[in-house]
């Protein structure tokens, strides 16, 4: 049974973060020193290092703070950067969070800050305990990402297709599952058009992978890196077909955009590249970029399948890692919660393996570490990005 | 059970994907065919099942996904030193090595 946190706009939550938010690069370092501080794998850094404005970045930190893994908020601000701190802190008080904001500026400099900001992470704390209500939380009601990184040529055999399966068997029981990027399903397009909930969801997925050839083009280079080859992966669209795989088989529901919840159980594709030229740089410089706007969707847990092997995990909500590559499972065990490379040794089904990782995330939910949990992993990446009309997220879910 | 050296992943496929790392002199039979591995090539990677030529779309998955730029005989590696991606080319960090 997972016992969840229920915050006030009706959410729960698996976990109860108390996140410490650096506004701008200047103030990061305070804010890691007083979470290093603390020493407690319950406060977590995250933070935004740019000093002008971006909408995106605000709406991603807007969603990351009142989180339902997210039970208190810490705001580090160096006092000049252009984030606007009063309307992030008026909004985890409008959703129930416990805030307090540190302006270093005005707190005596590094040393004033990294004691004021201890302090209000105990305060904060302190409330955030003293008003938890902890409820009942079904698997119905979990929101699951996934996303693949450091693939290789088992990824799309193994780990991708077991996600897919927990995907089908998470889907078919009235959970949120989403999906990414659509950099990584070039070349899938029309199959998952014909998944589609209705007509407009597949024009919406086909125009999302369109834009994506469209950006990656302008940059001169597609979702590939030189270890996806070392691996054995030959072509984007190779890469894509593997990666698409972890969508499971079920009708696609929609398609939503970074830091948008989705309207309603089901399947959703997070479409994360950005409409027109590229103004920011690649859409997403890291996988943990990726995670990160899979948690502002409001995935609760995260499966990220790896085929090269990758250690990440993430603040907020628990990475838990699916090794689709047998040789490298056993070179990186401590990392890996799941071997789906056994399928290849014959010693594993797929359903096997996905049952497995729906077990894993019922375990996970009720409070089990994942691998990337206990080794103390909490990357967090957000940078700037041109953020995209809110679009075809806001279609109704098929009827 | 012993494991399968390669599988192929659809029946529309002209290429396996190793299921181990194999070793040149290796042969097998997949599908049918004894393949004959021409070089050693790490688990994950791919061979050709048929004979392939230069233009040839490679089917993995039942999708087509590059084109021949060389040939491969059976069993013969197939990667980016002999077919490319028909959408954008690959980034790779050796730039003197293979680039799509």
């Amino acid at each position: 049974m997972i016992e969840a946190w229920l915050r006030a706009d009706g959410r729960k939550g698996i976990r109860d973060a108390i996140v410490v938010v650096y506004l701008v690069e200047c103030a990061h370092h305070v804010a890691r020193r007083i979470v290093d501080k603390v020493d407690d794998p319950r406060v977590q850094l995250i933070g935004f290092p740019g000093c002008y404005p971006n909408d995106y970045a605000l709406a991603m930190m807007k969603a990351l703070i009142v989180h339902p893994n997210v039970g208190g908020v810490v705001l580090m601000s160096l006092g000049c950067e252009s984030f606007n701190r009063e309307a992030l802190a008026r909004h985890a008080q409008e959703n129930g969070r416990p805030v307090e904001t540190v302006v270093i500026q005005q707190s005596g400099g590094t040393r004033g800050a990294i004691d004021a900001g201890l302090a209000a992470v105990a305060r904060v704390g302190a409330i955030a305990d003293a008003q938890a209500v902890r409820v009942p939380m079904a698997m119905s009601e979990l929101v699951v990402g996934t996303i693949c990184g450091g693939s290789d040529g088992t990824s799309g055999i193994t780990g991708n297709p077991a996600v897919g399966r927990a995907f089908d068997t998470l889907v078919d029981a009235g959970a949120t599952c989403i999906f990414e990027e659509t950099g990584e399903m070039i070349g899938c397009e029309g199959h998952m058009a014909e998944r589609a909930a209705n007509p407009a969801v597949a024009d919406a997925l086909i125009a999302s992978v369109q834009q994506a050839e469209r950006y990656y083009r302008a940059m001169g280079y597609g979702s590939f890196a030189p270890g996806n080859a070392e691996g054995g992966l030959s072509s984007q669209e190779e890469k894509s077909a593997g990666a698409y795989a972890k969508s499971g088989s079920r009708v696609i529901d929609g398609v939503i955009l970074p830091a948008e919840q989705a309207p309603g159980p089901g399947l959703y594709l997070l479409d994360v590249v950005p409409p027109g030229d590229p103004k920011f740089g690649f859409p997403n410089i890291v996988d943990n970029a990726e995670i990160g706007e899979l948690i502002a969707c409001g995935a609760h847990i995260n499966l990220f399948v790896t085929g090269r092997g990758s250690v990440v995990g993430s603040a907020i909500s628990p990475v838990i890692k699916v090794c689709a590559n047998p040789e490298t499972y056993r070179r990186m065990e401590g990392d890996m919660d799941v071997d789906a490379g056994r399928i290849l040794e014959g010693r594993a089904t797929l359903d096997e393996v996905g049952a497995e990782i729906v077990s894993l995330i019922a375990a996970v939910s009720a409070g089990a570490q994942t691998k990337s949990e206990a080794l103390g992993h909490q990357e967090f990446v957000l940078t700037y990005k041109a953020s995209a009309p809110a679009g075809p997220a806001c279609m109704p879910v098929a009827a | 059970m012993t494991p399968p050296a390669a599988i192929r992943l659809s029946p529309s496929d002209n290429v396996v994907v190793c299921c181990r790392s194999v070793e040149a002199g290796e042969s097998f039979v997949v599908e049918g065919q004894t393949l004959s591995v021409t070089q050693a090539v790490p688990i994950g990677h791919k061979l050709a099942l048929f004979a392939l030529n230069p233009g040839d779309k490679v089917l993995k998955y039942g999708m087509p996904i590059g084109s021949m730029t060389a040939a491969a005989d059976p069993g013969g590696w197939v990667h980016m030193h002999n077919m490319k991606s028909d959408y954008m080319p690959a980034h790779l960090r050796d730039a003197a090595g293979d680039q799509a």
